[in-house]
């Protein structure tokens, strides 16, 4: 089973520090939250973690390989696979065929129709198997998003704000699905907005303020961490 | 060394034109984001209207300058923006760049047909009476004094007016946040009429100063600003400063190439093309901003059944054979190109609808099989057409390199580049041997054609090759077709709607675009080696970037995504134009505008129109006491023909009145009986339940 872990990282705009050295380990089996205010690099992590974005510095290891300079692609073969918190989603094919190129070029290419009808049935997408995915609410989008990226059958799998638009119910079935992707042992990275969800699934939470980690541990530390606290205030 | 002064004299004073046109064309990009194609054509219809008003009319210099300086030019532009440009603003970069294509090709053929292009019209040089003056020992004509004094003036002119003036404010902050301009009380469209006023002045000032060192030719003139492109791309399409060194540099380039490449047969061609090489490289070696922004509407591609793909087929062949049967000899000629050109127009669905990737060289493409089926296929051997495909598949995977890191305009523009070096140089190079193999191209004219053998029969009548082109059509759709509903398919629309996710998922992107470039242009050599054939002898004019243009146009309003698009284009593009033609020979050159003006149309049907015709001529397909009608119709009326009992023109247009006629009828047929409203909590109840019905509500909860 395949890790995640970036160390070091650092990715300026311009002048700006968006990352400012920043290290994270995402284990197999443990689902990762990664939190902190607006800005505060979280999106462009998961761009380097994928390679989207070069870094300035810093080293990515995916399963204890070096795959700092392999592109995404290659990255994606390794078991990477990642949802985009602005969707980007596949907007002409329908939501079965959106999962279908995902499916085709992960590892099960040779049942890839079985897998992605499993996938659907998983997240209850069925019903929408030839809809457009233009045309649905940004909440089901980001569902698409996540069965998309199981379809590739990831080792690490990194969420950015899945949730997002998600009601009560919705968001707890969400977090059974979570609990069970780790379960099977997947690592799992959650980018949230919703606190009481990344307290209630994450094993680990690392919190990120302008580029750098501020604090990691467990929810139950992170939770009554002052500094978080002020980051967030701050922020306000 | 008094050569090398003088050849740099003349390089400084082109380049002295180029900055002026390339700053106008940064202008217009930076200002209102549309790269305008046109831009060039814009000069050269001011230098037409220049000659007319000064050597046409005699009216005397500075009254002509100043009629088409400060009124046509400013007109003209501010006409472009309101009529053209305005209307596609919203859409996608895709749609304004069509648009300034279609203007383009449309300026050059208004140009022709005001202009008669077999009549010379030489344009004085400014104070050719007076002789030239000397700095050390180079001669500096008048003319050549003038234009650099004027881009001096101009750059000047330029930096005041941005940096000192409300008008050049506005400007600069349109191009830094759109979407702040209003936040800053600078008025957005205020902004675009006064950049393309500026810009179209500019390039009136370029074409009217380089007018007299060239032959007035429309299409020549229009694209003289190649190396204003390459000036602006120097820019970066941003930088005015940047885009006046980058025109010294290509000047003199230019003008050292002319002074010091060795006369010889393989190089006057590529003095002609170092421009659009330039500009290839310079697209290349210069970073630029990828537009990975995602496009607001892309073309839908609708999944064709294997049923209607098959029915397609067979009406293409159909139509082929009758068409064969119906037309004579020299229609056959003149018609011929509905299907052959047809392919061609749909190696543009997989390449630009599916994948997205915008070219403008796929009839040149076009002319490498024409070219290779003319030498290798010289007895007809069926080999060499497959050869045909394969070596125009290479040349597809060569710009698909490239086209790796470019998009949007930049891929058009170098493809565009890539088109003209082929039409001006490659296309004109005598036989050459490479590895001991004879590579012969055009032999510097025109080169015999014929058609190939089949199964021992040899193909050489216009019929012959007229249904061997409608099946060859039939069969590419039917390939597209199963392209877009199988793997391959769906991975280029993937790609083309997220590059980023489909990178994250594994896609290989260098993969899927080579391959997709060389499987377009083994579809456009096929369809140019069958147009060769049908045309008998063909030069490199019937191949160039400006023939190409109506092409493409057509195809983008046909609907990119379509796999009808090939005959939708063919037909479209022949058809009505020829028929016209025809019945009005003086119609000529107001029917080679059509293409242009129905490019500009798009802004009305940005979804493309052969969709539009599947759905309206759908009724017809399904009716069968309709369509076992029609059929019957047209069997009558084929051996009514056949038996010369009637002509052409009575069978096709009988054909057309019978078919309209049976369509309205189906469509009424099968308009559904009204239904009243049920509410949605009473369905099942009132009415019978619908499998379809769980799906609606499902997407009515999802939306809510
Ligand atoms: N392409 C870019 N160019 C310039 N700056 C950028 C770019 N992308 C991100 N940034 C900046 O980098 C910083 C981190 O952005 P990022 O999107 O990673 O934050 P985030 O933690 O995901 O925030 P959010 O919770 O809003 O999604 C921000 O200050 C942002 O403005
Ligand atoms: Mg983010």
């Amino acid at each position: 089973m395949a890790s995640l872990r970036v160390s070091g990282v650092t990715v300026s705009f311009g002048g700006n520090r968006a990352l400012d050295g920043v290290g994270m380990t995402a284990e197999p089996g443990r689902i990762t939250g990664l939190i902190g205010p607006n800005g505060a690099g979280k999106s462009t992590l998961f761009d380097v973690a994928t390679g989207l974005r070069r870094p300035s510095s810093g080293r990515v290891h995916l399963d204890g390989r070096d795959v700092t300079r392999m592109r995404p692609s290659a990255r994606a073969k390794c078991g990477l696979a990642r949802t985009f918190q602005r969707l980007e989603l596949f907007g002409r094919l329908s939501v079965h065929d959106n999962l279908l190129v995902a499916a085709e070029l992960g590892p099960e290419r040779p049942r890839a129709a079985g897998v992605v009808k499993e996938i659907l049935d998983r997240l209850g997408l069925t019903g929408l198997a030839d809809t457009a995915p233009d045309t649905l609410p940004t909440g089901v989008g980001r569902l698409v998003e996540v069965g998309r990226a199981l379809a590739l059958r990831p080792k690490v799998l990194l969420l950015d704000e899945p949730a997002a638009g998600q009601d009560a119910e919705e968001t707890e079935r969400f977090a059974a699905l979570l609990r069970s992707l780790a379960d099977d042992g997947t690592a799992v990275v959650l980018v949230e907005h919703d606190m009481s969800l990344v307290m209630s699934v994450c094993d680990d939470v690392y919190v990120l303020d302008l580029g750098k980690v501020i604090a990691v541990g467990p929810p139950e530390v992170i939770r009554n961490d002052e500094t978080v606290l002020a980051a967030y205030l701050g922020d306000a | 060394m008094d050569q090398f002064l003088t050849f740099g004299i003349v390089g400084l004073s082109t380049a002295a034109i180029y900055a002026v046109i390339g700053s106008g064309l940064v202008l217009t990009y930076t200002t209102t984001g549309v790269f305008n194609f046109a831009h060039g054509a814009a000069g050269m219809l001011s230098a037409f209207s220049y000659w007319q008003l000064t050597v046409g009319w005699g009216w005397p210099v500075p009254i002509a300058l100043a009629v088409v300086l400060l009124l046509l030019a400013p007109a003209f532009g501010l006409l472009v923006e309101r009529f053209i440009l305005r209307p596609v603003q919203a859409l996608g970069e895709a749609e304004r760049l069509v648009m300034t294509v279609a203007l383009l090709s449309g300026l050059i053929g208004v140009a022709r047909w005001i202009w008669d292009p077999n009549v010379a019209r030489p344009l004085p040089a400014f104070f050719d009476d007076r002789p030239p003056f000397h700095i050390g020992p180079a001669a500096v004509t008048w003319h050549q004094a003038i234009t650099m004094a004027v881009a001096v003036a101009v750059a000047i002119t330029l930096r005041l007016l941005l940096y000192r003036t409300r008008a050049g404010a506005e400007m600069r902050a349109t191009v830094d946040d759109r979407a702040l301009v209003g936040l800053t009380g600078a008025d957005p469209v205020r902004a675009n009429k006064a950049a393309w006023i500026l810009g179209t002045q500019l390039a009136a000032l370029g074409g009217i100063l380089i007018a007299p060192t060239v032959t007035l030719d429309a299409a020549q003139l229009s694209l003289l600003i190649v190396s204003a492109y390459t000036a602006a791309v120097f820019g970066r399409l941003r930088s005015v400063p940047l885009t006046f060194i980058g025109a010294v540099v290509i000047g003199c380039t230019e003008s050292y190439l002319t002074g010091y490449l060795p006369q010889n047969d393989y190089l006057p061609g590529l003095r002609l093309a170092a421009p659009a090489l330039l500009l290839f490289i310079a697209l290349l070696v210069f970073p630029h901003r990828r537009l990975r922004g995602r496009d607001r509407r892309l073309a839908p591609v609708p999944v064709p059944t294997a049923r209607g793909t098959l029915v397609f087929a067979a009406a293409t062949i159909a139509f082929g054979v009758v068409l064969a049967s119906v037309l004579g000899e020299a229609d056959l000629i003149t018609y011929g190109p509905i299907f052959s050109l047809g392919i061609v127009a749909l190696s543009y669905v997989p390449l630009t609808g599916y994948a997205g990737q915008i070219s403008l060289c796929q009839l040149s493409m076009a002319g490498i099989g024409a070219v290779v089926w003319a030498h290798f296929g010289a007895h007809g051997q069926l080999w060499a057409l497959g050869l045909a495909v394969l070596v125009a598949a290479v040349a597809g995977a060569l710009i698909a390199l490239p086209a790796l890191r470019l998009s949007g305009v930049y891929l058009a523009l170098g493809t565009a580049a890539f088109a003209v070096v082929l039409d001006r140089w490659i296309f004109t190079l005598p036989a050459f041997h490479v590895l001991g193999v004879e590579v012969a191209l055009f032999d510097q004219g025109s080169v015999e054609v014929t058609g190939p053998s089949l199964f021992g029969l040899r193909l050489d009548s216009g019929e012959e090759l007229m249904v061997l082109a409608a099946v060859c059509l039939a069969l590419a759709s039917v390939l597209v077709a199963a392209l877009r509903r199988g793997r391959f398919g769906r991975r280029l629309i993937a790609l083309r709607d997220s590059e980023a996710a489909y990178a994250t998922l594994g896609g290989n992107l260098l993969f899927a675009k080579v391959l997709v470039f060389s499987l377009a242009s083994g579809i456009a050599g096929l369809g140019g080696a069958l147009y060769g054939m049908q045309q008998r002898a063909i030069t490199p004019d019937q191949f160039n970037l400006i023939a190409g243009l109506p092409l493409f146009l057509v195809a983008v309003i046909g609907g990119l995504g379509a796999v009808g698009n090939g005959l939708f284009t063919g037909t479209a593009l022949i058809g009505p134009t020829n028929a016209l033609i025809t019945l009005a020979p003086s119609l000529q050159n107001p029917v080679a505008l059509l293409p242009a003006l129905a490019g500009m149309g798009l802004g009305k049907n940005p979804d493309g129109i052969a969709a539009h015709f599947r759905h309206q001529w759908e009724p017809l397909g399904r009716d069968r006491i309709a369509r076992t009608a029609l059929l019957a119709w047209l069997a009558t009326a084929w051996l009514l023909r056949l038996g010369d009992l009637i002509d052409g023109w009575t069978f096709l247009g009988g054909a057309l009145v019978v078919a309209v006629a049976l369509r309205t009828w189906a469509s009424a047929r099968q308009a559904p009986a009204a239904e009243p409203e049920i509410p949605v909590e009473w369905w099942g109840v009132r009415r019978d339940w619908r499998p379809e019905d769980e799906e609606v509500l499902a997407r009515g909860v999802a939306a809510s």
